[in-house]
């Protein structure tokens, strides 16, 4: 046990280091504080800020990254508005064809046209699912075939197939096989087009817009995570001493890591937040301008092949997980990142 | 406590800085930890409070040997040294009471139980009205004691201080050490290593003396 040599010998006292009750001797002198009063000790604790960041904000990342962040998730949104109005187009598009089936009936040699004509279509009005049929009148059938024959057709001298439209109820009850079956069979010459070719194409093409959106959005996200590894690194590096201490006074590494997730899941929000709204807005404001600019040429071909330019409520809910993605990535990326850095430390 | 065998240390292929270091730090002890500036104090107190690993030899540090010691393990064992670095090592942003309060922070106790345990050690070690202050607004001798207090806030088993009076002038020395000798006193085992020859001789105390890379004990 040790022991002073000096006149100090023995003078310190034997005091509880938790619960001291009064400063060891041989300080500087210092006059006897005043007592505090009530006041004051409730200012001495108001000024605690026991949740100060063990790691200084400003030291983790700059306004850069929150910029970053940001485009990355306003991109990341279009991509999903994007896809959701093309989506909600093909859908459209899909509806309206399946719901329309065509059939065709081809003049045959001594074959009484018209007689066939009644025959498919009270043979198409018995099947369920079935919401309307109506044979295209003489007049329709000039008119349709008008751009290629000219004016003052006489159908009666040409072998001219006759159409009849019918407008299907519930695609689910329909029994297609059996119509084709049925019509082909008890019918000269018909045949049934249910445009299933045309539906296969749209929902092809949906298909690759919703194939390619994800990609691009995982391209996004991509470059997102990884400039949120090398800001990670970065604060790592610019923090070193802060780790050090953390490390010394028995901080384990995922309290470490916790501290440096706790700034990048707010960098992350902060950003994806501000992104999500950009894009929000510009939905809305694209919206707006195809709405106002109806009539002319230009946005009648885009409400045609679109329909209203406006996102739909699936797309906003989309924005809003980009956004949770965005926020949930930055801090878990940073998370992995802090903890692969430390592995390294020893 | 902690226990030293043949222990020798080489940072990268240099040479052996630190060789056959055989010694025992004992509970409720007090050494010195002396020698001439670049013999290998600081990388001993290192090994002592395992940042750094020996090339060979054994270190047993509470009966556990360190080099079959888990990484994830490392913090609950240095959560009994306390360690005062000669360099602070106070954290900037944060205030004299947080500083403090660090070691605390780090286990997850809440700021209601150890804010008055934090208060009256800022008191005893006489920065009770600078504890709202940042430590670049304190004097080289208040960094140090607020230094101290961070190391002794969770009650060490064993308070590691290096050049702990490097920055201070010699009546805040004799201050600094007289505290360490009261802590010694409650129980816990002190290493202090210096090259202040007037900081040895105010105490009786072990004396480990490192000259070229090996290690002297005069009890």
């Amino acid at each position: 046990m040790a022991q002073t040599d000096n006149n100090d010998k023995n003078q310190a006292p034997a005091v509880d280091i938790g619960r001291p009750k009064r400063p060891l001797r041989g300080k500087r002198p210092r006059k006897k504080p005043a007592p505090k009063t009530k006041k004051q000790e409730q200012g001495d604790d108001a000024k605690l800020r026991p949740a100060a960041a063990i790691v200084p904000p400003q030291s983790v990342a700059g306004r850069a990254l929150t910029l970053v962040v940001a485009i990355m998730s306003f991109l990341a949104c279009l991509t999903v508005g994007a896809v959701s109005i093309v989506w909600d187009a093909a859908d459209a598009w899909q509806n309206d064809l399946v719901r329309e089936i065509t059939i065709q009936i081809r003049p045959t040699e001594g074959v009484d046209m018209l007689r066939e004509i009644d025959k498919a279509v009270a043979l198409a009005q018995e099947f369920p699912g079935i919401a309307s049929v109506r044979a295209m009148s003489d007049a329709e059938t000039k008119a349709l075939l008008e751009p290629w024959l000219g004016e003052g057709l006489q159908l009666d001298g040409l072998p001219v197939p006759r159409l009849i439209q019918i407008t299907v109820g519930d695609p689910a009850v329909l029994n297609l096989a059996q119509l084709r079956n049925s019509v082909s069979q008890q019918v000269t010459g018909a045949s049934v087009d249910d445009h299933s070719i045309w539906t296969s194409r749209l929902s092809a093409m949906a298909g690759a817009v919703v194939a390619g959106g994800f990609a691009i959005m995982v391209l996004v996200l991509g470059s997102m995570v990884l400039s949120v590894v090398f800001a990670t690194q970065s604060a790592m590096a610019g923090n070193k001493d802060v780790v050090s201490v953390l490390h010394f006074v028995g901080a384990e590494d995922s309290f470490i890591a916790r501290e440096f997730q706790r700034h990048f899941l707010l960098l992350g929000l902060k950003g994806g937040v501000s992104g999500g709204v950009a894009a929000i807005l510009c939905f809305v404001l694209v919206d707006l301008l195809t709405r106002q600019g109806s009539g002319q040429a230009s946005s009648d071909q885009l409400s045609a092949l679109f329909g209203t330019m406006s996102v739909s409520l699936p797309g906003y809910f989309g924005v809003f997980a980009v956004v949770f993605l965005v926020a949930i990535l930055t801090a878990l990326t940073s998370g992995l990142a802090v903890k692969a850095h430390l592995a390294k430390v020893d | 406590m902690i226990r030293f065998e043949n222990v020798g240390l080489r940072y990268g292929m240099g040479p052996e800085i630190l060789q056959d270091l055989t010694f025992q730090i004992e509970p409720q002890s007090f050494q010195f930890l002396t020698g001439p500036s670049g013999a290998g104090k600081t990388s001993l107190i290192r090994l002592l409070f395992m940042s750094l690993r020996p090339t060979r030899g054994l270190i047993k540090v509470f009966n556990r040997d360190l080099s079959v010691i888990e990484k994830q393990e490392l913090p609950k064992l240095r959560r009994k040294i306390g360690v005062v670095f000669q360099d602070f090592r106070l954290l900037d942003h944060l205030t004299t009471y947080e500083n403090v309060a660090l070691p605390l922070r780090v286990v997850g106790k809440n700021e209601s139980d150890y804010r008055s345990d934090v208060i009256d050690l800022l008191k005893w070690v006489g920065l009770g009205d600078r504890m709202h202050v940042l430590p670049p607004v304190l004097s080289g001798g208040e960094k140090q004691r607020a230094a101290i207090a961070r190391a002794l806030i969770t009650r060490p088993e064993v308070l590691l201080a290096d050049e702990p009076t490097g920055n201070v002038d010699p009546p805040l020395a004799r201050r600094l050490l007289r505290l360490f000798i009261e802590l010694n006193k409650l129980g816990t085992s002190v290493v202090i290593a210096t090259h202040d020859i007037a900081l040895l001789e105010q105490v009786d105390a072990r004396r480990m003396v490192l000259a070229e890379g090996r290690l002297s004990i005069f009890d």
